[in-house]
C-alpha cells in the first residue's frame, strides 16, 4: 500500500511499485513525487530492468526502495559520483538520481556541480524542502536567512543557496523547477527531463509537513499562487496572475508590467526561450522572498534546455577510438611492453 | 687532456651500488633510469630507488632540492637498491652533503666541480664556504673532481644552442662517462634520445654529442686509470622487461579485468605517489579501460562503486590522506557486497606527512579504519613485480568473493624498478565472478536456483557455500532489486532494523571475508630452517632487505628463518603454527609496530619489533644487526 497526499493506493495498482512499505510521514510531499514518477515510468514504456535509481541519504533518498527497478541507496551526498561511474560503463540504462537540499547542496555540493559540468546523462530530482528532515529539523543550505530551526533558535545566519542559479553557474544543460502540489506540471517536466540527453536537473518544491510545514504555500495555495508564480513555456510570453501581468526585459532587468487594458502588449513581454543561456541566467535569478514587498513571481517550468555531448559519450568514444587505432587489447603485448631483453 | 688513448685495465666487480644525485632539475632520474636500462639489457640483476623532493623545482642548490637515484646492479641476485654506495655521483655541493653518509668508506665520489662554487657551497651550508673537494675532508674516499659543466660546454661548441640548453646536457655527459667506467655501450640511450628528440634535431645532436664526449672523457682523462665490469647475472632464462611497482599495479589490474572479461573502471584523484597508476591506465583504453579523474577522493571511490554496480570492475587508488577520505565509501562497498579494488600506495604520514617518502604505517588504517564491523580483505605487495601479482589477485578476490579489497604498496616499490620475466596471458587464471544472468526467455532462475525463494522472488543476498552473494547487473529482467548502506534483511536485502537480524548479518559478512583465507596457499617460509632460534616476519616492501639479511645470517651459521606475509587480513592459514616454531620472532616494519601488534593479538606470540620511521627503507645491514641483537638478548 502507499499513500498519495493522504489517499491510500493499493500497491498492485502501481506497476513500478516495489513490495516495500513506504515509510515517509503521512502527508509528506514525497508521496506525490513518487506517484508522478511511477506514472511517468509506466507511460514511457520503459522496461523496469532498464531503469536504475541512485540516491544519497535523507528522507527523499529512500525513494529507490519504493520502485520495482534496480536501485542503489548510497551514502550522503555521493549519488552524483556513483551515477558518474555507473553511466561511464552503462550508457544503455535509464538512470535517475534522487537527492535533497542537504544531500545535493551541502554535503554533496562538490559532486553536484561536477556532475552538471560533465553533463552525465541522468535525471536528477532535487527535493527541496528547505529543512533537514531525517535528522529532525535543522536548517538546510536552502533555508532562508533568519530561519528558526532546532539548530538555529535565534535564526539562521547563513545566506541560502539559489539552487538553480548554482546549477546554471555549473553549466547544467537542463534546468527546471516544479512542485509537489502540481502533479500535472510535475509530470510534464519529468517527461521533458527524461527526454533530455545529459544531466536534467529538476528542483522540486516539496513540503515537509513535520519540520517546515508551509514553506512553499505562497506558491502552492490557490489564493496566492497566481500572483506569486509564473509558469514558463517555450516561445510564450512570461505572464502570470491569470494573464493580467507579465514580465518584460528592460535591457537585462526584468520588470513586472500590466498586460490588460492599455498595458504592455504580449509581443513586448519577455518571450521564453529555453535555449538562450543568457535569458536562463536571468530567469534563475527571479528568486525574491515571496513575503518581501514587490516580490517578483517565482518561475516554474523548464528554464534551460540545451544539448551538449554527454560525458559518457565522450568517454566511450575515446575507448572506441583507442580500439580502432591500436586494435582490441592484446594482453600479451601489454605485458611485454616496449623494451625487452632475452637471457639464455 | 691527453690525446693518446691507452687501453685501461678492467676490474671485475660482483655488484655495484651507484647513487646519482643533483638538483631536482638536473635530470638525475633520467640518468639513473637510463643506466639501469643499459645494465638490465646487458643481463645484470638490478634494483633501483629513486628519491626526490616533494617540490617540483625546489630552490636550486639547496639540500631541499636534492634528487637522487640509487641503482644496485650485479652478476648475482639483487634484492634491494643497496645499503651503502660504492659510487656517488654528485652534480653540486648540496647533493654531496645530503648523501655523503651513504658512501662506503673508501668508496668513489665523482663530483661536478662547477657545482661547488661559492654560491653552491653557501646554499649547501658548508661553513665558511669550505670546499670539500679541496679541503681534504674527503681523504677517506676516492675523489674525482670533474668540471662537467665546462666539459659539456666545450663538447657543444659550434652548436646553435644557448648556454642554458647546453648545460641541460650535463646529465648525458655524466651518463656517457659512467657507461665508459662500467664498460657499457651508449646504444640504449642513443635509441632513447632518437625517440625523444626525433623532432628536435638540435637537441638530439647536442645530447648525443654530450653522451659521446662523456664516454671519451673516460678513455682520455688520466684521472681515471681503471674501468670496471659487472658480468651478467645467472638470471633464469627468458624474456625480460623492466617494471616499476606502479606499472606492475596498473598491468595487474588490466590483466585481472581481461581475465574476468570485464571492462575496467578506474576512478582516482591525483596524489603522490599513486598518480602514475592513473597515467599508465589512461594509456590503455583499448583494453576497455575507462579512467575517470574525479573531483575528489570521495568521488573517485564512489564512481568506482557505481561502475562495479554496473558490471565493470571498479578500482580506485590513492595514498594515506586520500584513503582516509574514501573510508566511508569503503564501508558502503562492504555493505553492498560489491567488487571493488582500493590501492593504497603508502607514503610517510600522518596527514600530508612525507609525500615522496615511503612508510608502512597505513596497515591499521586498512584493516581497522572503518565505522562498524567492516572487515575488508587486505593484501600487500613486497616488490615491484609483486605489485603485478597482487593487483591481479586483488581483482580476483574482489570479483569472486563480491567484496572490496585493499591492496597496500608503498612509495619505495611503486617507484622502484626491477627486471620482470613477464608471464604470458594464457598462464594467468580465468576469473569467474558469481554473475546471475537471464536467458533469452528472460528467465534468470535457471542461472542460480538457490538465489530465489519459493515464490520465485529474487534474493540478492542469498549466499553460496562460501558466503558469497550473486551479482545481478541492471538490465537483467526479473532481477530488479534494491541495495544500500542501510542494514538489510538476510537474503532479501530489504531494510531491516531487527536486532537479531543485524547480529546475523554482521556475522555472515565477517565469515564471508574470513573464509577468503581458504583460497590462499598455506604460508611458506621465504628462507631458513622450519624451526629454530629466530623467525623474521616481514610484510610489504621490506622484503628485499629482510631477504638479504636472512640469507647472510644463514650463511653465517645463524638459526634464522624469514617469512613474508602478503595476505594481511585475513592471514594465511598456518601462520600461527609457523610463528610458534621459533624461540624468538622479530618483525621489522617501517612503522611503530602495526603488524607486530596484530600478530601478538591474533596468535599470542611475544613478537619483537624492529622499527624504522624515517621515510626511508631499511638496509639489509640494519635488519641483520637487529636480528643479531635479538638473538644475543
Amino acid at each position: 500500500m502507499s499513500t498519495v497526499n493522504g489517499t491510500t493506493i493499493p500497491a498492485e495498482k502501481i506497476d513500478f511499485g516495489s513490495d516495500q512499505e513506504v515509510r515517509w510521514c503521512p502527508g509528506c510531499g514525497d508521496y506525490s513525487i513518487l506517484k508522478q514518477v511511477q506514472t511517468l515510468l509506466e507511460q514511457s514504456g520503459k522496461k523496469k530492468e532498464d531503469v536504475v535509481f541512485i540516491s544519497g541519504i535523507g528522507c527523499s533518498s529512500r525513494f529507490p526502495y519504493y520502485l520495482d527497478t534496480y536501485g542503489l541507496h548510497g551514502i550522503h551526498g555521493r549519488a552524483p559520483a556513483i551515477v558518474s561511474g555507473l553511466r561511464s560503463v552503462r550508457p544503455d540504462l535509464s538512470v535517475w538520481m534522487i537527492t535533497g537540499d542537504g544531500d545535493a547542496l551541502s554535503i554533496g555540493g562538490n559532486h553536484i556541480i561536477h556532475l552538471l559540468r560533465r553533463n552525465v546523462d541522468v535525471n536528477v530530482l532535487l527535493f527541496n524542502n528547505e529543512i533537514y528532515g531525517l535528522t529532525k529539523g535543522q536548517y538546510s543550505p536552502t533555508s532562508p536567512e533568519g530561519a528558526v530551526t532546532r539548530s538555529t533558535p535565534m535564526g539562521s545566519t547563513d545566506h541560502p543557496f539559489n539552487p538553480l542559479a548554482l546549477c546554471k553557474g555549473a553549466d547544467g544543460t537542463f534546468i527546471a523547477r516544479s512542485m509537489d502540489r502540481d502533479p500535472k506540471h510535475m509530470r510534464e517536466v519529468l517527461a521533458r527531463a527524461d527526454a533530455h540527453r545529459g544531466t536534467s536537473l529538476i528542483e522540486i518544491y516539496q513540503n515537509c509537513n513535520v519540520f517546515n510545514d508551509g514553506a512553499f504555500e505562497t506558491f502552492t495555495e490557490k489564493a496566492t499562487k497566481p500572483l506569486h508564480t509564473i509558469f514558463v513555456e517555450q516561445g510564450k510570453p512570461l505572464t502570470f496572475a491569470n494573464g493580467t501581468r507579465g514580465i518584460k526585459l528592460n535591457g537585462m532587468t526584468p520588470v513586472v508590467v500590466d498586460t490588460y487594458a492599455g498595458g504592455t502588449s504580449l509581443e513586448d513581454l519577455w518571450i521564453h526561450d529555453e535555449r538562450d543561456p543568457f535569458k536562463a541566467s536571468i530567469l534563475v535569478r527571479l528568486f525574491d522572498d515571496p513575503r518581501s514587498e514587490g516580490a517578483m513571481p517565482r518561475p516554474f517550468g523548464v528554464f534551460y534546455a540545451n544539448n551538449r555531448a554527454t560525458h559518457e559519450a565522450k568517454l566511450t568514444a575515446q575507448v572506441s577510438l583507442a580500439k580502432e587505432r591500436k586494435g582490441p587489447g592484446d594482453l600479451d603485448a601489454l605485458l611485454k611492453g616496449e623494451h625487452t631483453w632475452t637471457i639464455g | 687532456m691527453s690525446t693518446t688513448i691507452k687501453k685501461k685495465p678492467v676490474e671485475t666487480r660482483e655488484n655495484v651500488v651507484i647513487l646519482f644525485a643533483g638538483d631536482s632539475g638536473d635530470g638525475i632520474q633520467l640518468t639513473g633510469s637510463q643506466f639501469t636500462g643499459t645494465n638490465a639489457l646487458f643481463g645484470n640483476d638490478v634494483s633501483t630507488f629513486p628519491n626526490f623532493p616533494a617540490e617540483i623545482r625546489a630552490p636550486q642548490g639547496t639540500l631541499a632540492g636534492v634528487s637522487g637515484y640509487q641503482l644496485h646492479f650485479g652478476s648475482v641476485e639483487i634484492f634491494t637498491p643497496g645499503d651503502q654506495c660504492d659510487v656517488l655521483v654528485v652534480m653540486n655541493a648540496a647533493a654531496l652533503k645530503a648523501n655523503l653518509g651513504k658512501v662506503k668508506p673508501g668508496g668513489t665520489i665523482i663530483a661536478n666541480s662547477d657545482g661547488f662554487d661559492k654560491k653552491n657551497l653557501r646554499l649547501a651550508g658548508y661553513i665558511d664556504k669550505a670546499d670539500p673537494l679541496t679541503d681534504g675532508s674527503l681523504a677517506n674516499f676516492h675523489l674525482h673532481s670533474v668540471d662537467v659543466t665546462k666539459l659539456t660546454r666545450t663538447a657543444l661548441e659550434g652548436t646553435t644552442l644557448g648556454m642554458k640548453e647546453k648545460d641541460r646536457c650535463k646529465n648525458m655527459f655524466v651518463l656517457g662517462f659512467i657507461n665508459w667506467m662500467y664498460s657499457r655501450e651508449n646504444a640504449l640511450t642513443e635509441d632513447f634520445l632518437r625517440n625523444k628528440f626525433g623532432k628536435k634535431p638540435e637537441l638530439l645532436d647536442a645530447n648525443m654529442k654530450a653522451l659521446v664526449a662523456g664516454y671519451h672523457y673516460g678513455d682520455t682523462s688520466e684521472t681515471f686509470t681503471t674501468r670496471f665490469e659487472v658480468k651478467a647475472a645467472p638470471m633464469p632464462k627468458g624474456t625480460y622487461r623492466a617494471i616499476t611497482g606502479n606499472q606492475g599495479t596498473a598491468l595487474g589490474l588490466i590483466a585481472g579485468a581481461q581475465k574476468a572479461k570485464l571492462d575496467l573502471f578506474y576512478g582516482s584523484y591525483p596524489i603522490t605517489p599513486a598518480s602514475d597508476i592513473l597515467h599508465e591506465l589512461s594509456r590503455h583504453k583499448n583494453f576497455g579501460v575507462v579512467t575517470f579523474q574525479a573531483e575528489d577522493e570521495i568521488a573517485a571511490i564512489s564512481s568506482a562503486i557505481g561502475a562495479s554496480y554496473g558490471g565493470a570492475i571498479g578500482v580506485t587508488a590513492s595514498s594515506g590522506p586520500g584513503i582516509a577520505l574514501k573510508t566511508e565509501a569503503m564501508g558502503l562497498a562492504f555493505m553492498l557486497e560489491i567488487p571493488l579494488v582500493i590501492v593504497n600506495v603508502q607514503r610517510g604520514g600522518p596527514s600530508t606527512g612525507l609525500p615522496t617518502k615511503t612508510e608502512q604505517a597505513d596497515l591499521w588504517q586498512a584493516v581497522h579504519g572503518r565505522n562498524g564491523e567492516a572487515p575488508i580483505p587486505v593484501i600487500a605487495a613486497s616488490t615491484p613485480i609483486d605489485c603485478f601479482d597482487m593487483a591481479f589477485e586483488a581483482v580476483q578476490i574482489a570479483l569472486e568473493h563480491m567484496t572490496p579489497v585493499i591492496l597496500l604498496t608503498d612509495g619505495y616499490i611503486a617507484n622502484g624498478s626491477e627486471p620482470w620475466r613477464f608471464p604470458s596471458a594464457k598462464d594467468l587464471p580465468e576469473i569467474k565472478p558469481p554473475v546471475i544472468a537471464s536467458n533469452a526467455d528472460g528467465d534468470a532462475k535457471q542461472s542460480r536456483p538457490a538465489a530465489f525463494d519459493g515464490s520465485g522472488a529474487f534474493l540478492p543476498y542469498a549466499r553460496d557455500e562460501r558466503g558469497v552473494r550473486p551479482w545481478a547487473l541492471p538490465g537483467q529482467p526479473g532481477l530488479q532489486h534494491r541495495i544500500g548502506g542501510i542494514e538489510k534483511q538476510d537474503k532479501t536485502g530489504s531494510i531491516s532494523y531487527e536486532p537479531l537480524n543485524h547480529e546475523l548479518m554482521v556475522r555472515l559478512r565477517g565469515e564471508k571475508v574470513a573464509r577468503i583465507a581458504d583460497r590462499y596457499k598455506p604460508i611458506r617460509l621465504d628462507s631458513g630452517p622450519d624451526q629454530g632460534e629466530l623467525l623474521i616476519v616481514g610484510w610489504g616492501s621490506t622484503y628485499g632487505a629482510i631477504r638479504t639479511a636472512a640469507l647472510q645470517l644463514q650463511a653465517e651459521g645463524q638459526s634464522v628463518a624469514h617469512v613474508h606475509i602478503r595476505h594481511m587480513f585475513p592471514f594465511n592459514n598456518g601462520l600461527g603454527g609457523v610463528l610458534k616454531k621459533y624461540k624468538k620472532v622479530l618483525v621489522p616494519e617501517m612503522n611503530s609496530g602495526q603488524l607486530r601488534q596484530m600478530l601478538r593479538g591474533e596468535f599470542l606470540v611475544d613478537a619483537q619489533g624492529l622499527n624504522k620511521i624515517q621515510g626511508m627503507p631499511f638496509t639489509g645491514e640494519e635488519i641483520r644487526a637487529g636480528a643479531l641483537k635479538l638473538l644475543k638478548s
